[in-house]
């Protein structure tokens, strides 16, 4: 079995929206697209995004920590938003796992997205039917491309590396080990959709010296013993030797 | 959610005319039994049947501005087997066929004798045609009623109270409205379907304030902790991913103020239980079609809030994600 996922990691991530604009920039072009912009120059543009960041201010000042959280479709192993669907327009790939829609028999319902608890479909306002990350499966297969780009767009430009994408099945693929190691969650677990698509939570790392490390307590010989500091005026080492 | 008017006519306009044809029917049955006396065919079934047809035909009619690409809404009776929405995409035309074909019957007056029950009773055709409609119409009640109550993540709607309001609200507004049918056509049939119109309002009083109750006794199993996974007590959101709104902040919040929503609650409440039962009960005996029909007139005003209050009050977990709205 396969399962393509994303795993975003943000400890790294600086919330620079650059996953968002490629996004828009390949899929608006690319099969899903055009993803209609309303109004993009006036005071409350709105469009379609398959992918968005939104931040987050953890914590009372001080003790502050800002989240910058990429959310977009999770494609999830269990993902209630394909059952409910009446015209069988949201589909999940047996091959690879990504949760499409077909662009051609979607009838627009919405029914789709209130099944999601992500909220991460969005109806488009021009085509009439709904949208959602493809994982780039346009892109991650094209063989025309170098290797090293077959990659969805929002991972080719993270200038931070923190979208990693890969298989979340292989146990030994890159997003596999990083969930493992890097404590990766799932969002809402409690709905039972089996996200793909993890997140590596903040963290930091931290070192305890206690004070008896830095000073040994059983010194008989009293050979570690702090020496007082020499004078400013007493020559240096490089002073009184010649090597 | 946002409570769209398409959703809103579209499930009671329904829900009326099921419960229309349910009355028209049982009062056939009644009479096949010998409890009530014959009415007639033309005047009464066959008329009656096409009022249920109109306002089910409205109600697909306004099915139809909810959907983004009408002209593919054929496509929607593929997923019959997961979909309780694609359920109810074939359910309601096979039940406005019988229908149909049950007006046709009682018009055209061909009503061969199918079948004698304990050499009593006479199955005629329309009764059977009318046994397969009743059963369409309840399985129509069901398909509605679960397209919300499936959602498992809308906590307010995710119960078998959904079904049983959906099914108890048509029946109450249908058969009101056969009361004034009833009435207007002269039948005497009027008190009989007042009557269960009666029962049914008191009933869906106790099943909807059930349903309030246990909506304001909720816990959310979705917290801002689960939606983005960091625990911490404290979270404040500072950027939504947009500008001028989204979809995310369009669909899935009613946008009204406090006092609108509470203001809605308590018109659906005095609209759809007390007024139309103070008037249904006047109208008893009274022989006054105009009492029947302002009751419905008046519960069905109120059921176009209820519709409302029940969409604006289911929360969504995604909402977690745009707390500024
Ligand atoms: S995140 Fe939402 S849209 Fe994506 S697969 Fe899961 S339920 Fe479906
Ligand atoms: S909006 Fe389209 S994809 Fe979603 S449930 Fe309706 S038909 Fe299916």
């Amino acid at each position: 079995m396969t399962q393509l996922a994303l795993v975003i990691d943000l400890n790294v991530c600086v919330g620079c929206h650059a996953c968002v604009t490629s996004c828009k920039e390949w899929n608006t072009s690319g099969t899903a697209g055009p993803m209609a912009d309303l109004k993009p120059y006036g005071k409350e543009p709105r469009g379609t995004f398959f992918n968005r960041v939104q931040t987050f201010e953890v914590g009372e000042y001080p003790q502050t920590e800002t989240v910058h959280f990429p959310k977009s479709c999770l494609h999830c192993e269990d993902p209630p938003c394909v059952p409910v669907c009446p015209t069988g327009a949201s589909y999940k790939r047996e091959e690879d796992g990504i949760v499409l829609v077909d662009s051609d028999k979607c009838i627009g319902c919405k029914y789709c997205s209130w099944a999601c608890p992500y909220g991460v479909r969005e109806l488009d306002e021009h085509q009439k039917i709904m949208t959602k990350c493809t994982l780039c499966v346009d892109r991650i297969y094209d063989m025309s491309l170098p290797e090293a780009e077959r990659r969805p767009a929002c991972v080719n430009a993270c200038p931070t590396n923190a979208r990693l994408f890969g298989d979340v099945d292989d146990p030994d693929s890159e997003v596999s080990v990083a969930i493992r190691e890097q404590g990766g969650y799932p969002l809402m677990p409690e709905w039972g959709t089996r996200p793909a698509n993890h997140y590596l939570p903040r963290r930091k790392t931290r070192m305890t010296i206690h004070e008896d490390e830095l000073v040994r307590a059983d010194n008989p010989l009293k050979k570690e013993r702090q020496l007082p500091m020499p004078d400013a005026d007493d020559p240096t080492l490089d002073e009184t030797t010649s090597w | 959610m946002h409570p769209a008017f398409s959703v809103i006519f579209l499930t009671t306009l329904l829900g009326a005319g099921q419960g229309l044809f349910l009355a028209l029917y049982t009062a056939q049955v009644y009479a096949a039994f010998g409890l009530l006396p014959e009415q007639d065919p033309v005047r009464f079934h066959a008329l009656g049947a096409v009022l249920a047809l109109v306002l089910l035909g409205l109600g697909l009619f306004s099915s139809f501005f909810h959907l983004g690409r009408p002209e593919r809404a054929w496509r929607s009776a593929a997923r019959w087997r997961t979909s309780w929405l694609s359920r109810e995409i074939l359910v309601l035309p096979a039940l406005m066929a019988a229908i149909a074909a049950w007006a046709a019957i009682h018009y055209s007056g061909f009503d061969p004798l199918l079948f004698t029950f304990r050499e009593t009773y006479a199955v005629s055709l329309s009764l059977a045609v009318g046994a397969i409609g009743t059963l369409l119409a309840f399985a129509l009640y069901l398909c509605t009623g679960m397209i919300y109550a499936c959602i498992k993540q809308l906590q307010e709607w995710a119960t078998p109270l959904t079904v049983v309001n959906y099914t108890l609200f048509g029946l109450a507004s249908g058969f009101l409205l056969a009361a004034a049918f009833a009435g207007w056509s002269g039948t005497g049939l009027a008190d009989f379907f007042g009557g269960w119109a009666i029962i049914a309002t008191v009933v869906v009083f106790f099943t909807r304030a059930a349903s309030l109750v246990r909506n304001a006794r909720l816990k959310h199993k979705s917290t801002l902790q689960t939606a983005i996974g960091v625990r911490h007590a404290q979270i404040v959101q500072k950027a939504q991913g947009a500008m001028g709104g989204s979809f995310n902040t369009r669909e899935f919040f009613h946008g009204a103020s406090k006092r609108k929503y509470a203001f809605v609650k308590w018109v659906f409440l005095v609209l759809v239980f007390p007024l139309p039962l103070l008037l249904a009960s006047a109208g008893l005996g009274s022989g006054r079609t105009g009492l029947w029909l302002a009751a419905f007139l008046i519960q069905y005003l109120g059921l176009l809030a209820e519709r409302w209050f029940f969409f604006a009050q289911a929360n969504h977990p995604q909402n977690l994600y745009y707390q500024t709205v």
